[in-house]
């Protein structure tokens, strides 16, 4: 080490004539252009938001003037496309709430399990098959699931649950949390992988065994990013969209009764969007408003999430 | 080379063995880290390990309490024994082996999400062996054995990871105390430390020589004269000298030992 300090002193002698020329020059032209082109790919994303936030104040300021926030906060039915019209939020409300629930009852445990077992059990070799497997599930189009939940899983729950309906929340909800548990198994397999060794090794000289380590020293230390991961995945569920609008049927009903369809917020979109409803109509801007709730939804959501994961960080 | 340094030169006053080193060899998959050593550990002393970087100083002493196996492709041959019993035998546990040997790491490392009363009760919690009723008084033992709980008892509850690095390395000190183990192993315990910590810290290390027996790791010959009873030269996974740190400093037989601790490479 000592010998290597003096022999970068003596060779390592500024000489301020040479310096001083190669100072002087412009950048060459093509690195100005791949920069422009940079920062442009950047700005687009930047204006593509902006603009998605811009139509949606819009249409949705447009339909307050018209029908009133009261309408929407006090009323309990969504029944836009009707002659007799209500604008309850409420309904959609319930039906987001309600797949995203069980899908999150479904995926919260078996994406826990499933990360602590990759992490901190299986063998090296397992863990390098696992995971690419299971990110894999999370490639699968949503729309497959989507028939899958309608004709697979629901027809499998009608034998136990007579009297479930074709279209239900329970059906939809499972296989969507089958869909985001992946992701939460993903990310959380992380956290639990980058908790320092320091820590496992400081359990285990104490006496600890392997279980009560994982349980009480890994997993607690992993904890912002655990729930980041979660809180993500909810996010992922209250967006989802061809599931539910698939095998959850398009009816908006103010239940929290798995068997019954039922109509998320994404379904109603989705519903109007296919139909032939014409532009600038009161049944045209009520998706800009559900959309508007849904926004702030998720993004609230991934705030939090990135709060959490920025705090977690910063503990380690 | 064992026996003969201690028949040759006895130590003032005679303790008896707790820790034997028996041809102990490591290694990292393929790789040799110790070539046969051949240790014994008198009881309540200190004892350093010193050597230059890579000479197998921390393998030897991760050794010690079985953590050296916890790496991959980690492997040992050789009889270590606690007391005379071989911790490497059959029916030995290495959890149970951990709860009598207890270890203090380079880093300090409390649990960041614990509390600085959580940290000391952490090991008891993790074993399910916390008496309930008694665990104000572990937690103040523990802390007043580390020379911390006048710094922190009235903030108990706090995070481990708000004190000061100095103060981590006491709080993990006293956490490996609330399990009363017999033997403390400290694996380069002051390396992340100031040096008004470290004082503290060796100033710690005799107090708790009257109870524990003590292994420490250092790569700071000084330290080594400081706080040890008896030092172990290590060179490229070799013992090349064992003896009372005293005589090892002032008089040492190998002309090995010797150019290390006069600084002529290291």
């Amino acid at each position: 080490m000592r010998a290597s300090e003096t022999i970068a002193m003596t060779t390592g002698s500024p000489d301020s004539t040479r310096t001083a020329t190669e100072l002087r020059g412009v950048p060459p032209r093509g690195e100005r252009l791949i920069e422009m082109a940079l920062a442009g790919a950047g700005l687009l994303t930047v204006f593509t938001t902006v603009g998605i936030l811009m139509v949606l104040a819009v249409e949705s300021f447009e339909f307050l003037k018209q029908v009133g926030i009261t309408a929407l906060i006090f009323d309990t039915q969504w029944t836009p496309l009707f002659a007799d019209k209500h604008f309850g939020l409420w309904p959609l409300l319930a039906g987001t709430a309600l797949t995203s629930l069980i899908a999150i009852a479904v995926a919260l445990p078996l994406g826990l399990l499933s990360a602590i077992f990759m992490s901190e059990l299986a063998s090296e070799r397992a863990r390098k098959i696992l995971k690419p497997a299971l990110e894999m599930l999370a490639g699968v189009p949503t729309i497959v699931y989507g028939y899958f939940a309608l004709v697979v899983v629901t027809p499998l729950l009608q034998r136990v649950i007579p009297d479930l309906g074709g279209f239900n929340a329970l059906s939809a909800g499972l296989v969507m949390g089958i869909m985001i548990m992946p992701l939460i198994a993903s990310l959380t397999e992380d956290a639990l992988y980058s908790v320092p060794r320091s820590l496992r090794e400081a359990a285990y000289a104490l006496g600890a065994s392997k279980v009560p380590t994982i349980l009480r020293v890994v997993v607690p230390a992993a904890m912002g990013g655990i729930s980041a991961s979660v809180i993500l995945a909810v996010s992922r569920a209250v967006g989802e969209t061809m599931i539910v609008a698939i095998a959850a049927g398009q009816e908006p009903h103010l239940t929290l009764d798995p068997r019954v369809p039922i109509e998320t917020m994404t379904a109603y979109i989705v519903q109007v969007s296919l139909g032939d409803t014409p532009a600038g109509t009161l049944e045209y801007r009520t998706i800009f408003v559900v959309g508007t709730a849904l926004f702030l939804l998720t993004f609230g959501m991934n705030v939090l999430s990135y709060r959490l994961s920025r705090r977690f960080r910063g503990a380690t | 080379m064992r026996p003969a340094v201690f028949q040759s030169t006895p130590p003032p006053r005679p303790s008896p063995v707790k820790l034997g080193v028996d041809q102990v060899r490591a290694w990292f998959g393929s790789h040799q880290v110790l070539h046969g050593i051949d240790m014994q550990i008198p009881e309540q002393s200190v004892t350093a390990i010193i050597g230059p970087s890579g000479c197998g100083k921390s393998t030897l002493i991760r050794s010690l309490n079985r953590m050296h196996e916890l790496t991959e492709g980690a492997r040992l041959e050789g009889r270590i024994t606690l007391d005379g019993v071989d911790v490497y035998g059959k029916d030995v546990d290495p959890v149970l082996l951990r709860r009598r040997v207890g270890m203090v790491f380079q880093k300090p490392n409390p649990f960041p999400s614990m509390s600085i009363r959580d940290n000391v009760l952490a090991g008891l919690r993790l074993t399910r062996s916390l008496d309930r009723s008694r665990a104000a008084e572990i937690t103040e033992t523990a802390l007043r054995g580390a020379a911390l709980w006048d710094e922190v008892k009235d903030r108990l509850d706090t995070p481990g990871v708000s004190l000061s690095g100095g103060q981590q390395q006491r709080l993990c000190i006293a956490r490996s105390l609330a399990v009363a183990p017999e033997v403390l192993l400290m694996d380069e315990p002051c390396s992340a430390l100031d040096p008004v910590a470290t004082s503290r810290i060796e100033d710690l290390i005799h107090t708790l020589k009257t109870t524990y027996t003590i292994v420490i790791v250092t790569h700071n010959m000084q330290q080594a004269a400081r706080v040890s009873d008896y030092t172990a030269f290590l060179l490229t996974g070799e013992l090349v000298e064992f003896s009372e740190t005293n005589r090892l400093f002032t008089s040492p037989r190998d002309t090995r030992t010797e150019d290390y601790i006069t600084g002529k490479f290291g």
